[in-house]
């Protein structure tokens, strides 16, 4: 079986016709990691036994007729979205036995709808960073180029869907984490709009920003993975109460639609690799037949990048004072309470979660609080506007993900500053709360996959997911790392 | 805007974090040069403008205070680092006459 050939939807056609059983899908997924992943090392746990029960029971459901929208997939988890009774490390020594006693809402829905889950994956610890070289227990390698990062920090989930381990994935997103290591590794990676899909069972790093969204081969996989994470939940105070538009159905019906584009002029005057924005302007071209393109500003883009590095760490120094040794997680031993939380923290975090802890204590002190953090809020607001006031004139923008291709491991870990800036593109998109979604476009002459970005205003979603898939259909690509076909 | 070996040892405390000497000196180091970077911010005039602390026009859903069974309480002690009966054990916090 050739997983190459196959994505959620055509798959889920071929299981009803009984071409194969879920159980043949499930172990040759399960081959594929066991080939690939000594290599690769996109999951922190492989759930081998119960995935394969769980296959066989749903053949036996789909003889019965017995359906649900992904009977029988196999689909991986990025590992700081609990599933009940697996492990949730969020990739830190600190979470390193935690196992998770309740289901995240999204893994419930994935999971009434009869998905499978194959594995928990690779991230940067407690998703903080660009290229998955913070992890607690190892980096994930890029497939395309096992010298180079899948990016970060959904790095495990979008290297896995890239080398067919699993036909999809979930994400989180909290500054670029979804679309970046999606564009890194040559697949669809979605930040849907804030408030659009639950959090509850996301392990929280920085709440105002923090979104789980798919990963996926194509884009009908991530809006059908989106239909069915998507929605109101009354257990996150941040879910909305709005209706789901069908979205699937929105991408076809929309095939030949037209759009008003906007370019932002501060996104492509910045440094930005020369083969990245020739890709990018030749698509554009292409796109012109259709659309209408102009040029927009976004006037305080240059100041995102220092509004998340104050709000992020802010938020995540309050988020992960729970880490404190004392109901779950590693615990040091000590003499006092007051010493056992420093030495639990000391030897539980990796060196950029104290580094953030330690910007977001200092952001949030005392003396600082007005120069810092309420300065970057109100930034935000700024950040904000550029947003609401470019959709009053187009539907959508388009931008890039990343100014660089995917780099090598070790290139940028021990400059922060450099790796911070490397999100750049996408950042914006969480400060203003909008949906964003990353779409292979091709490949540089080292054969290192490019992304675009196209934003849209909020819960606008299906807008998104439909410029998306013009380009999809425009470029036609097959996006394969050579290391797949080779094993 | 240089932050001093001292002022990292006082946030460190802050946030309950063990640091040892080396650890200080590159924490001084590298914040230092981030909140460098930060200052461009103050270049921008927002006296006037509003803070946004998260994006959502909703406001904080209200529900009615009704007790619920919680069926998860063993899942949870199981990942308890140490326990007496139902009770997790933490170091002594109260001082001994």
């Amino acid at each position: 079986m050739d997983l190459t050939e196959f994505n959620i939807v055509k798959t889920l056609e071929l299981l009803e016709k009984r071409k194969f059983s879920s159980e043949e899908l499930v172990k040759e997924s399960l081959n594929y990691i066991k080939s690939l992943d000594p290599k690769i090392k996109a999951f922190l746990y492989v759930n081998e036994e119960l995935a394969l029960t769980l296959a066989k029971q749903a053949d036996e459901k789909r003889k019965k007729r017995e359906g649900g929208k992904l009977l029988g997939i196999p689909i991986s988890i990025k590992d700081n979205i609990c599933i009940k009774g697996l492990p949730t490390t969020c990739a830190s020594k600190i979470l390193q036995n935690f196992i998770a006693p309740y289901s995240a809402e999204v893994c419930e829905r994935l999971s009434r709808e009869g998905a499978i889950f194959i594995g928990k994956t690779n991230m940067d610890e407690f998703a903080m960073g660009s290229s998955t070289e913070n992890s607690g227990f190892f980096p994930t390698h890029n497939p395309w180029d096992l010298e180079r990062v899948p990016g970060g920090s959904s790095g495990g989930s979008a290297a896995a869907v890239a080398s067919r381990m699993g036909l999809g994935s979930l994400g989180s997103d909290t500054g670029g984490s979804i679309r970046q290591p999606a564009a890194f590794c040559g697949v669809v990676g979605m930040k849907p709009t804030y408030g659009l899909v639950s959090r509850f069972g996301l392990v929280a790093f920085a709440s105002s920003l923090d979104q789980i969204g798919p990963i996926a081969t194509t884009v009908e996989d991530t809006a059908y993975l989106l239909q069915i994470i998507a929605g109101y939940d009354p257990k996150d105070s941040t879910s909305a109460p709005i209706e789901i538009p069908d979205y699937v159905k929105f991408i076809k019906e929309n095939e030949k639609t037209s759009y008003k584009i906007g370019l932002p002029k501060e996104y492509f005057e910045s440094e930005i690799d020369l083969e990245i924005t020739k890709i990018l302007m030749e698509l554009i071209e292409k796109l012109k037949k259709r659309h209408k393109i102009i040029e927009i500003s976004l006037p305080h883009t240059e100041y995102a990048v220092a509004t998340y590095y104050i709000i992020a760490p802010a938020e995540a120094s309050s988020n992960l004072a729970r880490y404190d040794g004392v109901k779950y997680g590693f615990r040091a031993e000590a003499k006092n309470l007051i010493e056992m939380y420093k030495k639990t923290r000391a030897y539980g975090f990796g060196k950029e979660v104290k580094r953030r802890i330690m910007l977001g204590t200092y952001a949030l002190s005392a003396g600082y609080y007005d120069a810092f953090y309420l300065k970057a809020s109100k930034v935000r607001t700024l950040i904000l506007q550029d947003f609401l006031n470019a959709f009053k004139e187009i539907d959508l923008i388009l931008t890039p993900v990343t100014p660089t291709p995917p780099f090598k491991i070790g290139e940028k870990i021990f400059d922060p500053l450099q790796m911070y800036l490397s999100d750049i593109f996408t950042i914006p998109v969480n400060l203003a709360g909008v949906p964003g979604i990353s779409v292979p476009v091709g490949l540089t002459s080292n054969n290192l996959p490019v992304g675009i970005q196209v934003i849209g205003p909020h819960f606008k979603d299906e807008l998104v997911l439909s410029l998306a898939y013009q380009i999809e259909k425009e470029l036609d690509l097959k996006l394969i790392p050579p290391i797949v076909n080779k094993s | 805007m240089a932050i001093s070996i001292e002022e990292v040892y006082k946030i460190a405390h802050l946030c309950r974090l063990e640091l040892d000497e080396k650890e200080a000196q590159i924490f001084s180091n590298e914040l230092s040069r981030i909140l460098d970077y930060f200052k461009k911010l103050q270049l921008l005039d927002t006296e006037k403008i509003p803070p946004t602390f998260h994006t959502l026009r909703i406001k904080t859903p209200f529900r009615e205070d009704e007790p619920k069974v919680f069926p998860y309480i063993e899942d949870i002690l199981k990942n308890a680092p140490q326990l007496y009966e139902k009770m997790i054990l933490v170091p002594r916090v109260v001082k001994i006459k």
